[in-house]
């Protein structure tokens, strides 16, 4: 198998990737790289297959051909809890939090501990949960809402919630689904800082439109067009690359 | 542990005192012995109901065939009671005496080998537990790992309902067929029949409501209640926090199955008798209305859901039997349109507010928490 020819290096090698949805390939033959403490970014069209590829590394899709490698371990064979435990976290584009729990709890229930239904029987909210939930609900401005119901976030607040429910995963790839979609100016400045503060010691994938946001954290750029790779790398080479122009920066 | 002195909240605490008040002491106290004998039999829907909180309320789904495990809880525990009452000197008139008289009636000779085990009290009470939750175990591991959910799950176990009631009456000769298991007598020689039988029966019906009331609220409190609600709002977002969402219905499920099978077994000791008509399709819809009209949200709310529905059944079938069902819908559809959190909602909304106002005027210090869920914050 392609296992030990891997370079060591690659936190995430996607290669070969297809998916077809009755014919229609959503996403093509795809390969890219992510390294360690890399800060990627998608970008590309409406109907490229961004959030496919998500899905797909996340394993809410189930590839058609081709494979998915973290640190190694091959992805397309395994079930969404036991990528997460791998150390994959993805953030949908709309903020999916518990409306009905508080922040607090909703922090809790991502502590990655007592995962099973015995595990969670027996879960205690020791000082170790109390302090991460404190730390983490610090970083995402909600210290004071802990005892708020989710429901009565505003939609930035919901967004930075779900920001800190993978956070308290730790994951050593974290994928954030357009994280500044709908979100106020102010709340944009905010979540920029959030997310320079928390991609230290682990690798992001990010889909975004915001180009200026884009500019802030990406350190590569995968433009993707029609399941396929357009172009790759720095956003100056990429913003320069006449084909990226014409099907997506020109308009 | 995480009981502690917050195992109920202070409107949780004053529905436990106010049932346990009313079943320990009003309620025998007021009825006669064939009046709390009915109670009892209402009880064991408040097990079924009390299930249905943790399985549909909590962890949104909805079963519509929990008479299933009703049924299998009840059968399990009239198949003892009938060996018991079948025994060579009370069957001697049979041509095959000491076998239960509708084998007889169907000719069948020896007892069957799955009749055999039942003749023992310990193996029964397991098997009261563990036939209906395995049984929910294989239907909730076939239906979930397959992501089987919502309406499509409810209908599935609609079906299993009916099957299951079809089989019941088939095989008339292993089950008792549509007549069910008449004529329990005893328990280990115990008469259950006489008067004082019941009452003592109704006192044991309720500890055990209590205790199955004290696992639900502590299933509730810890972070699984918590994953259940999670679970119904926003399933991948469980998912993708690295939980295996299908085991977590699983347990809500069987959860719920040995509930509903324990007060199938109190309703064979309490009523005397178990038959299809409890299995089938509209008792088990009957079962969701209880928890419906008490509220699926609440514990105590749905089991009074189960004693009030049955009750009003009682009365109005007592003057217009015609009437019933008609009631029973219009009911649903109330519930459904005008108050979605059933009785307890409505208590929650307007009858505890002003609860809270007096103890807050009393004490001229406010700031309690009143939600019942609102508990999940750390201890400042």
């Amino acid at each position: 198998m392609l296992v030990g020819h891997q370079p060591k290096e690659f936190l995430l090698a996607v290669s070969g990737l297809t998916v077809s949805f009755d014919g229609f390939k959503a996403v093509n033959d795809l390969s890219f790289y992510v390294e360690e403490n890399e800060i990627r970014v998608i970008i590309g069209p409406n109907g490229a297959g961004k959030t496919t590829v998500l899905d797909l590394i996340c394993g809410k899709t189930k590839a058609t051909s081709g494979s998915i490698q973290f640190r190694g371990k091959e992805l397309t064979k395994m079930r969404e809890n036991e990528i997460v435990q791998t150390g994959v976290g993805r953030k949908f584009q709309t903020p999916s939090v518990f409306e009905d729990l508080t922040v607090f709890e909703n922090l809790e229930i991502s502590f990655p501990r007592g995962r099973t239904v015995f595990g969670s029987l027996t879960f205690q909210r020791d000082q170790q949960v109390k302090d991460r939930v404190e730390e983490v609900a610090e970083m995402i401005f909600l210290k004071d809402k802990l005892n708020t119901f989710a429901a009565e976030l505003s939609h930035g607040q919901k967004q930075w919630l779900e920001i800190g429910m993978l956070l308290i995963q730790d994951p050593d790839l974290l994928m954030l689904d357009e994280p500044v979609a709908g979100m106020s100016v102010s709340e944009r400045a905010k979540t920029a800082e959030l997310l320079n503060r928390i991609i230290k010691n682990r690798s992001v994938l990010v889909i975004e439109h915001d180009m200026k946001f884009v500019e802030d954290i990406a350190h590569k750029v995968t433009v993707l067009h029609q399941g396929q790779i357009l172009s790759e790398g720095t956003m100056e080479k990429v913003k320069n690359d006449p084909k990226v122009v014409e099907v997506y920066l020109g308009h | 542990m995480i009981i502690n002195s917050r195992f109920f909240n202070r409107s949780e605490l004053m529905g436990f005192i106010a049932l346990a008040a009313v079943l320990f002491v009003i309620l025998p106290l007021t009825l006669d012995v064939f009046r709390l004998n009915l109670v009892a039999k209402y009880l064991t829907y408040a097990f079924v109901a009390l299930g249905l909180v943790l399985c549909w309320g909590y962890g949104g789904i909805l079963s519509l065939g929990q008479g299933v495990f009703f049924g299998l809880g009840g059968y399990c525990m009239a198949m003892f009671l009938k060996l018991e009452a079948s025994s060579v000197e009370n069957t001697k008139i049979q041509s095959t005496p000491g076998i239960p008289d509708f084998m007889d009636w169907n000719q069948i000779t020896s007892l069957p080998l799955f009749w055999q085990p039942f003749h023992s009290l310990t193996f029964t009470i397991l098997a009261i537990i563990l036939v209906p939750g395995l049984f929910a175990l294989i239907i909730g591991t076939a239906m979930f790992k397959r992501r089987v959910g919502g309406t499509y799950f409810a209908i599935i176990t609609q079906a299993v309902a009916a099957i299951l009631t079809i089989l019941i009456v088939g095989q008339q000769g292993y089950t008792g067929g549509i007549n069910g298991m008449t004529d329990l007598r005893t328990l280990k020689g115990w008469d259950i029949r006489p008067d004082h039988a019941k009452v003592i029966l109704y006192f044991v019906e309720v500890v055990l409501l209590f205790a199955c009331i004290g696992i639900a609220q502590f299933i509730r409190l810890t972070k699984l209640g918590r994953i259940l609600v999670a679970m119904r709002e926003q399933e991948d977002r469980v998912r993708f926090s690295g939980y295996s969402v299908a085991n977590f219905k699983i347990f809500a499920f069987c959860m719920a199955a040995i509930f509903a099978a324990i007060g199938g077994a109190m309703f064979a000791l309490n009523v005397g008798f178990m038959s299809p008509s409890f299995v089938g399709i509209v008792p088990s819809i009957e079962m969701v209305i209880y928890t419906a009209v008490g509220g699926r949200m609440s514990i105590f709310g749905a089991i009074w859901g189960a004693i009030l529905v049955n009750f009003a059944k009682t009365s109005l079938s007592e003057s217009f039997p015609q009437l019933w069902l008609f009631g029973l819908g219009a009911l649903f559809i109330a519930v459904v349109l005008a108050f979605p959190n059933g009785l307890s909602g409505l208590w929650a909304d307007y009858v505890q507010p002003r609860i809270d106002r007096l103890f807050a005027s009393r004490k001229s210090k406010a700031g309690w928490k009143d939600n019942s869920v609102a508990d999940g914050a750390p201890a400042e």
